[in-house]
């Protein structure tokens, strides 16, 4: 495929591999957070760690949409669909695997009769909608500022063709209150709570929208560098050779290496359409990173009848994550997936506790599936029928 | 009711006008009752395009001479929907699937048995063009349809129309291939592009319709494995074809039964542009994506280059590779060089394929 085999050219990566070897200085450790779940994919898809000397690092970011929605969040659209029989509940296919409170998920819901429908997009919500105007159709909207721009369309096309049986559950969050939140370290913490990122991978798709501008305050308020990266292989190790370079050289600068997609002011008009129909929330849960003030839009005033948490009195409850269940510590990157208990013996991507596992944009399910470590984790769990066996006996 | 009732009626059919309205006719319950309206079904639809001498003996089953020797059978049933996709519909793919299963023992198909489980209300002119396909495909597969089973079920029991297919076939002296026989050294050979079935499939399905030029790869494979069979029978371990679940699930099927791990190479795999795009767009691994044209060799590496050559000269191995290698790997794992060069498990797929959310 032209302008894609490009950026997976084998002789190309050897010579950044190359590169990475001279430049990254043996006597320190780079630790560099990778944020979007879509350069976590990249990396275990193409095996990016077998080219990069061992003390550089990657730490997984929490960009996982699905993985940072809380689970209380998730609740409140199961109920919603089981108390609701006049709804269509319309998701993306990943969300609906995804196990809430007393591990039920929405394709259970299913299941049991609520009707609840797996869409590619918004406007395929609002086809449902108009195909069936007897009942009301709920888009489950979530994801950074790569999703939220279609959504601001589809409720702006909605008021403007008049379908009124239409309204969205919005649960769209922001890349860079998520990117403080890593970076505030909290008052009081304790080792392997918190982690020390020295620089970030930046998102790809993200970027596109808010521009490279966005991340500014890594560089000012954290003296952090940032290197925005395409998804290609060749993207992701010459981003990591960029912020190599910054770290030895004691720079913390705002750089872009996706140059063919991202600008510094990003989308303008996908912007205009967000500012129209949303607004800041005071403040949102994260899974993993708890209440992060305006982190999440929620949908602004002029635009309140197309808001399905307003039309159908949806209400927030916290709720508890599955015991043993590390998902909040892996969306810090405080630790690995295979530190988790659960990793890979009761949680696959078969049957998930955890959000971690379900998207392949997840750590978890990315690690499992392309068999990071699965040498380690297949001992663990050897060793853990060893020590259940000797303790039955 | 059986062949030889209905050959009776087929004579008293021909003393009277024919009932069966192929241009606008639907299947009904009384086509499945035994009466006349199955008769002339049988008739006019199966014994027309099957035609056979063995079918024609008209008994409920077929007597046929074999010569000495080892034979394999196999059974499978098709239930695809949609029933037509571009490159086939469910009855090419009724016959390819069985006869593959066959021919993946080295084996060469010789008859086929088929039933139908029919929903009351298809269109006859669609059971028409399914039954053709069949019978052009077991032609072009050089096997015969030698008995068959019609039911009818009620409207909303059934999706249209089910097949199952049987065969049985021979194999040929010296060959001994089986899913267990993969050993170290031996070299992992693919009969052409994968993921072409799957997407072609995919690019139908409601809620995802997408346009493309892609065709189904459904065909018969038994041609090419004979001319393998003939260049170098004892030299091949393991023939399968990598059907649902693709490259693979079958790869480790195979690296399970073997006991042995799987190399591949990334660069080496191919893979249309059109596969490539659709599964980059909907966030799907083509390694995944099912095949039913397609065959994965796996034979001793000093006959590899000669088996390739081979493959390469038939219609359904013109874009024939080798893939990779068996290796020894006491986990069984099958592993991945990736185009850049590092190296990922390709593990079973785990629950079913999702499109990705950005």
């Amino acid at each position: 495929m032209k302008y894609i085999d490009e950026f997976r050219d084998g002789e190309r990566a050897r010579g950044l591999a190359r590169a990475l070897q001279a430049e990254a200085r043996p006597e320190r450790q780079y630790r560099l957070m990778e944020f979007c779940g879509g350069h976590t994919h990249a990396v275990f898809r193409y095996g990016i760690p077998d080219l990069l000397p061992p003390n550089i690092e990657l730490i997984h970011g929490p960009g996982c949409p699905v993985c940072v929605l809380p689970i209380g969040r998730l609740d409140m659209a199961i109920r919603l669909v089981c108390d609701h029989p006049e709804v269509i509940l319309a998701s993306y296919g990943d969300m609906l695997r995804v196990p809430g409170s007393k591990r039920r998920s929405l394709l259970q819901a299913r299941a049991d009769g609520a009707d609840v429908r797996m869409v590619y997009s918004v406007s395929d919500a609002l086809a449902l909608a108009r195909a069936n105007p007897d009942r009301q159709v709920v888009f489950f909207g979530i994801g950074f500022e790569t999703t939220t721009p279609p959504t601001a369309l589809g409720i702006l096309e909605a008021r403007r063709s008049g379908l009124d049986n239409f309204s969205v559950f919005c649960n769209h969050v922001l890349t860079p209150a998520a990117m403080k939140a890593i970076l505030n370290v909290p008052p009081g913490a304790q080792a392997g709570e918190t982690l020390e990122v020295d620089g970030f991978i930046g998102p790809s798709h993200v970027s596109v929208i808010i521009g490279s501008d966005a991340y500014s305050f890594c560089a000012g308020q954290y003296h952090k560098p940032v290197v925005i990266a395409g998804f290609e292989p060749l993207d992701v190790l010459q981003s990591i050779l960029m912020l190599v370079r910054q770290l030895n050289e004691g720079r913390a600068d705002i750089e872009n290496q996706y140059t063919r997609a991202v600008t510094p002011g990003g989308n303008r008009k996908a912007q205009a359409a967000v500012a129209e129909v949303f607004t800041l929330r005071p403040s949102f849960e994260w899974r993993g990173l708890g209440a992060i003030p305006e982190s999440a839009l929620g949908i602004s005033e002029a635009y309140l009848a197309y808001d399905a948490e307003q039309r159908f009195d949806m209400v927030y409850q916290a709720a508890a994550g599955t015991k043993g269940c590390e998902c909040p510590a892996v969306l810090r990157g405080a630790k690995k997936p295979t530190d988790c208990k659960l990793f890979a013996t009761t949680c696959t991507p078969e049957s998930p506790l955890g959000s971690c596992m379900v998207s392949d944009e997840g750590a978890c399910a990315a690690y499992f599936t392309y068999g990071r470590f699965r040498q380690e984790a297949e001992q663990r769990q050897a060793e853990q029928r060893a020590e259940h066996r000797a303790a039955r006996a | 009711m059986n062949m030889k009732q209905a050959d009776d009626s087929f004579q008293a059919g021909r003393r009277q006008a024919r009932r069966l309205d192929l241009k606008n006719g639907r299947v009904e319950l009384t086509h499945g009752a035994g009466g006349r309206a199955m008769a002339d079904l049988i008739d006019m639809m199966f014994r027309r395009a099957f035609d056979n001498p063995l079918l024609n003996q008209g008994n409920d089953q077929a007597a046929f001479e074999l010569d000495a020797g080892r034979m394999v059978m196999s059974t499978d049933s098709f239930v695809i929907s949609p029933l037509f996709f571009p490159g086939g519909n469910i009855g090419s793919l009724a016959v390819h699937g069985t006869v593959n299963d066959l021919a993946m023992a080295g084996a060469r198909p010789l008859y086929l048995s088929t039933g139908f489980i029919l929903e009351e209300g298809l269109p006859l002119a669609q059971l028409a063009e399914i039954v053709d396909a069949m019978a052009a495909a077991a032609r072009e597969a050089g096997v015969l349809i030698v008995t068959g089973d019609t039911k009818v079920v009620e409207r909303g029991k059934g999706d249209g129309v089910f097949i199952n297919t049987a065969g049985i076939g021979r194999v040929p002296a010296g060959v001994s291939i089986s899913g267990d026989r993969a050993r170290p050294g031996h070299k992992v050979l693919v009969s052409g592009t994968i993921g072409d079935h799957g997407v072609a499939i995919m690019s139908l399905r409601k809620g995802l319709q997408f346009e493309t030029a892609l065709q189904s790869d459904c065909a018969s494979l038994n041609g090419l494995v004979a001319g393998m069979v003939e260049q170098a029978g004892g030299a091949i371990a393991v023939l399968r074809d990598p059907t649902r679940g693709g490259l693979a699930a079958t790869l480790n099927e195979i690296a399970d039964q073997s006991g042995v791990g799987i190399r591949l190479h990334e660069h080496s795999l191919p893979i249309r542009a059109e596969v490539r795009g659709a599964c980059e767009l909907l966030g799907l691994d083509p390694l995944n994506v099912a095949n039913e044209g397609k065959l994965i060799a796996i034979v001793e590496a000093s006959e590899a280059d000669a088996l390739l050559d081979t493959m390469r000269q038939h219609v359904h191995g013109r874009d024939a590779a080798i893939v990779g290698e068996v290796i020894d790997d006491p986990m069984h794992l099958v592993r991945m060089v990736t185009t850049i060069g590092g190296e990922r498990v390709i593990d079973w797929l785990h629950g079913e394929q999702l499109p990705r959310i950005c």
